[in-house]
C-alpha cells in the first residue's frame, strides 16, 4: 500500500543519497548508492518479491530472530535486507519505509560481513543512535543492499526496537 | 442516524456498545474481542500485534476525533513526512477484516471504560492524555505565552487548537525547553516559507507564518549541554536550516571535548556536534551563516522566573531568568539573573497524563495509569499500552469543544478514507501533500456524504 506521496519521498531520498555519495564518499559507496537508485522501485519492496533469475544472482542471507531461530533465505543481488525480510515474514518492522526516519529495522551484522558493508551514512548513524540495544555491529536493515560479496551474510534481530519515533522517548524492552 | 445522546444513555451498556459495533465487518462470536481506546501509534501498534498474534481475535479501535492516527497526524512536524510513512502500515491494519475503526466516539464521555470492559474480552487504553506541564511563574497567562504543544496542534490542524491566538509580529521568540518538541517549534518558526508551503502544514498557519516578523529564537533550558533531551537528527536540521544562523556559545561547551570520549555513543555523537558547532563549525556552515537573516540561540542553565508584561499589559516584554549551575543531575539556582526581551514565549517543558474516567486508577503524581507491566491495577481485563504505560510522555487528550454532539455517529475507516481523499484533493490546489481539515463538523459532514 504505497501512496503516491510515500513513493515520491522514498525516491527523492535515494537520489539525494546518490548525489551526496558522489561528492563525499569513495567509489565503493557510489557503487552501492547507484544500485539503490537503479532499483528505484526496489525501495517499495516490489523487487524483493521476485526470485533470483539464475544462481549467479543468488545472495544467501540468514536472519536470526531474537529467540535465536535462524531463517535462511535465497536473496539476490540488489535486494534490500529489510524488504526481503518482509517477504519471508521475518519480524523486521520498517515503520518509515527505508527513508532513514526511524530505527525499527535495526539489525546486528555478523562481523566478517560488517566489514564488507559500505560505511553508514551520517543519517543512518543518527538513527542508530536512537536504537535500543545498540552495538558495534548495529546497522539499519533498510540500508543494506545485497551483492555477491555479501553471500552468506548473517543478520540478527535485536531484543526490541523502538517502534515509533516522535519525541525522543526510548521505550524499555517489552 | 440521529439519536440524541440522552436517548442513547438510557440504553443498557451492552446495547449501547452493540450499537456502536454494528459497523464491524465481522462480529465474531467465537474469538476474543478487544477494545482499544485511542488511534495513535500506540493504539495501532497494539491492534497490529493482537491481530497477528491471534487468528480469530477482533479489535475495535475507538477514537475521539473523526480522523485516525493521533500524534502521527497531529504531532509529527509537517516537514517530516517520512516519519508519517507508518500510516501506510496502520491503514493496512485498519483494512484487516477483524479490525474496526470507530472515530468520533469519546471514551470517558460518550461511553465509559466500564461499558467497554463489560462488552469486550479486554480493553487496552492507548489514549495518551495531554496536559502540559506548567511553569508556575508570574506572567504565564499573558497573551502569546503558549504551550508548544498547542502551537504544534495549531500548525498541524488539531481541531481544538485551530483558533489559537498566535501573534508573530515580534522579532524575538523564546522557547523554554530542550526537547525535540522545542526544536520542532523553533524550526517551524524559522524555516523559509517556500519550504513550509510544500508540506501539509495547515493553510491558516502558513499564512500567519508567511507574515511572521520572528527573526530570532532562543532555546533556553534549565540544565546543561550534557542533559539536552533533543536528538541528533533534529539538532543537525537546525544547524543546517537554510537562511538561519546557529549560535551556541563556546563558554557553554567548555570542557566537553575532554569528557566526550567516555560517553555512550548517542550522547557522545550529540555532544561532539554541539561542541564543534560552538567552537569550530565547518567552513560550509560559517559561509551559510554569514548571510543568514534569521538565527537561533541555544542557551543552557537558565530557569525562567517571571514573564513580564508590557506597560499596557497587552503583550509580553521580556522573560526574567535566573542562572543555574548543574549539580549532579539537578539544576540549582545562582544569584545571576537576566532579562530577555521577546514577544512570544513557547513552553515545552514536558507533559503529564490525565485520567480518562474515574473507573481507572490513576497516579496523578506521575501522570500515568497505575499499572504493572501494562495491566491496570485492580481492573481485570483492563490494560494500558504504549508510552503512557511507561511514563508521562507525549500524549493526546483534552477538553474538545464540540458544538456538534447532539447525536453520536461513529466514523468508520472507510468514512475516514473519504476525508483523506478530500484532504488530498484540497492539497493539490497548492501543491501540498494534503490540506488538513481542521473543523470536526466538516470532517463529519464529509464522512456522512
Amino acid at each position: 500500500m504505497q501512496t503516491e506521496q510515500g513513493s515520491h519521498h522514498v525516491f527523492s531520498a535515494s537520489r539525494r543519497h546518490v548525489e551526496k555519495s558522489k561528492r563525499e564518499k569513495g567509489h565503493h559507496m557510489y557503487k552501492y548508492a547507484m544500485s539503490a537508485e537503479i532499483c528505484g522501485a526496489l525501495y517499495s519492496g516490489e523487487s524483493e518479491l521476485k526470485d533470483p533469475k539464475s544462481d549467479a544472482e543468488v545472495v544467501n542471507i540468514t536472519y536470526i530472530d531474537k529467540n535465536g531461530n535462524a531463517t535462511p533465505v535465497r536473496g539476490k543481488i540488489g535486494d534490500n535486507v529489510m524488504y526481503l525480510a518482509h517477504r519471508y515474514g521475518i519480524e523486521i518492522e520498517g515503520a518509515c519505509e527505508a527513508s532513514l526516519a526511524c530505527s525499527t529495522c535495526h539489525v546486528y551484522v555478523k562481523d566478517d560481513y560488517l566489514r564488507k558493508l559500505p560505511e553508514p551514512k551520517e543519517e543512518e548513524d543518527d538513527m542508530l543512535d536512537m536504537a535500543p540495544f545498540l552495538r558495534e555491529n548495529s546497522r539499519l536493515g533498510c540500508q543494506i543492499i545485497l551483492n555477491k560479496d555479501l553471500d552468506g551474510i548473517e543478520v540478527t534481530l535485536p531484543p526490541a526496537t523502538r517502534n515509533f519515533y516522535v519525541d525522543g522517548h526510548v521505550p524499555e524492552a517489552h | 442516524m440521529k439519536i440524541s445522546s440522552k436517548k442513547l444513555w438510557s440504553l443498557s451498556s451492552w446495547t449501547k456498545i452493540h450499537h456502536f459495533i454494528q459497523c464491524r465487518k465481522i462480529v465474531s462470536s467465537r474469538g476474543p474481542s478487544v477494545a482499544i481506546v485511542g488511534s495513535g501509534p500506540a493504539g495501532f501498534y497494539t491492534a497490529q500485534h493482537l491481530l497477528k498474534g491471534h487468528s480469530s481475535l477482533t479489535v475495535d479501535i475507538y477514537e475521539k476525533l473523526p480522523v485516525p492516527f493521533g500524534l502521527v497526524r497531529f504531532g509529527v512536524a509537517p516537514d517530516h513526512p517520512e516519519v508519517k510513512n507508518c500510516i501506510n502500515t496502520f491503514t493496512q491494519t485498519a483494512h484487516n477484516e477483524r479490525c474496526c475503526f470507530l472515530g468520533n466516539v469519546e471514551v470517558g464521555k460518550d461511553l465509559t471504560v466500564s461499558d467497554l470492559t463489560q462488552a469486550y474480552t479486554a480493553v487496552v487504553l492507548c489514549y495518551g492524555a495531554s496536559n502540559d506541564r506548567q511553569l508556575g511563574i508570574p506572567g504565564e497567562m499573558l497573551p502569546n505565552v503558549l504551550s508548544a504543544r498547542s502551537f504544534v496542534g495549531w500548525y498541524n490542524g488539531l481541531p481544538e487548537n485551530k483558533d489559537l491566538t498566535v501573534n508573530l509580529s515580534c522579532e524575538t521568540a523564546v522557547v523554554l525547553g530542550h526537547g525535540n518538541v522545542a526544536l520542532d517549534v523553533a524550526r517551524i518558526l524559522l524555516t523559509p516559507i517556500d519550504i513550509l508551503k510544500k508540506t501539509d502544514i495547515t493553510e491558516h498557519s502558513l499564512e500567519m507564518l508567511s507574515k511572521s516578523k520572528v527573526k530570532k529564537v532562543l532555546l533556553v533550558g534549565r540544565r546543561g549541554p550534557l542533559q539536552a533531551a533533543f536528538t541528533i537528527k533534529e539538532l543537525r536540521e537546525m544547524i543546517t536550516l537554510p537562511g538561519c544562523r546557529t549560535v551556541i556559545y563556546p563558554e557553554d561547551v567548555q570542557g566537553l571535548d575532554v569528557v566526550v570520549k567516555d560517553l555512550p555513543r548517542p550522547r557522545r555523537r550529540l555532544t561532539e556536534l554541539l561542541y564543534t558547532t560552538a567552537v569550530q563549525p565547518p567552513e560550509k556552515h560559517r559561509v551559510a551563516w554569514a548571510n543568514a537573516t534569521r538565527e537561533w540561540i541555544l542557551q543552557f542553565l537558565r530557569s525562567p522566573i517571571a514573564i513580564k508584561a508590557s506597560t499596557d499589559a497587552q503583550c509580553i516584554e521580556s522573560v526574567h531568568f535566573v542562572g543555574d549551575v548543574q549539580e549532579k543531575q539537578i539544576a540549582v539556582a545562582t544569584d545571576h539573573t537576566e532579562d530577555v526581551s521577546c514577544g512570544l514565549v513557547l513552553r515545552s517543558i514536558g507533559y503529564t497524563g490525565i485520567p480518562i474516567d474515574d473507573f481507572v486508577p490513576f497516579d496523578t503524581k506521575r501522570g500515568v495509569i497505575q499499572n504493572s507491566g501494562g495491566r491496570v491495577i485492580g481492573c481485570k481485563g483492563l490494560y494500558c499500552s504504549g508510552w503512557i504505560s511507561q511514563g508521562p510522555v507525549f500524549v493526546i487528550l483534552g477538553a474538545m469543544n464540540d458544538g456538534f454532539a447532539t447525536g453520536v455517529r461513529p466514523v468508520s475507516f472507510s468514512d475516514w478514507e473519504k476525508i483523506n481523499q478530500a484532504e488530498i484533493q484540497l492539497g493539490k490546489k497548492n501543491d501540498k501533500p494534503r490540506e488538513k481539515i481542521t473543523s470536526v463538523e466538516e470532517m463529519l459532514h464529509i464522512a456522512a456524504s
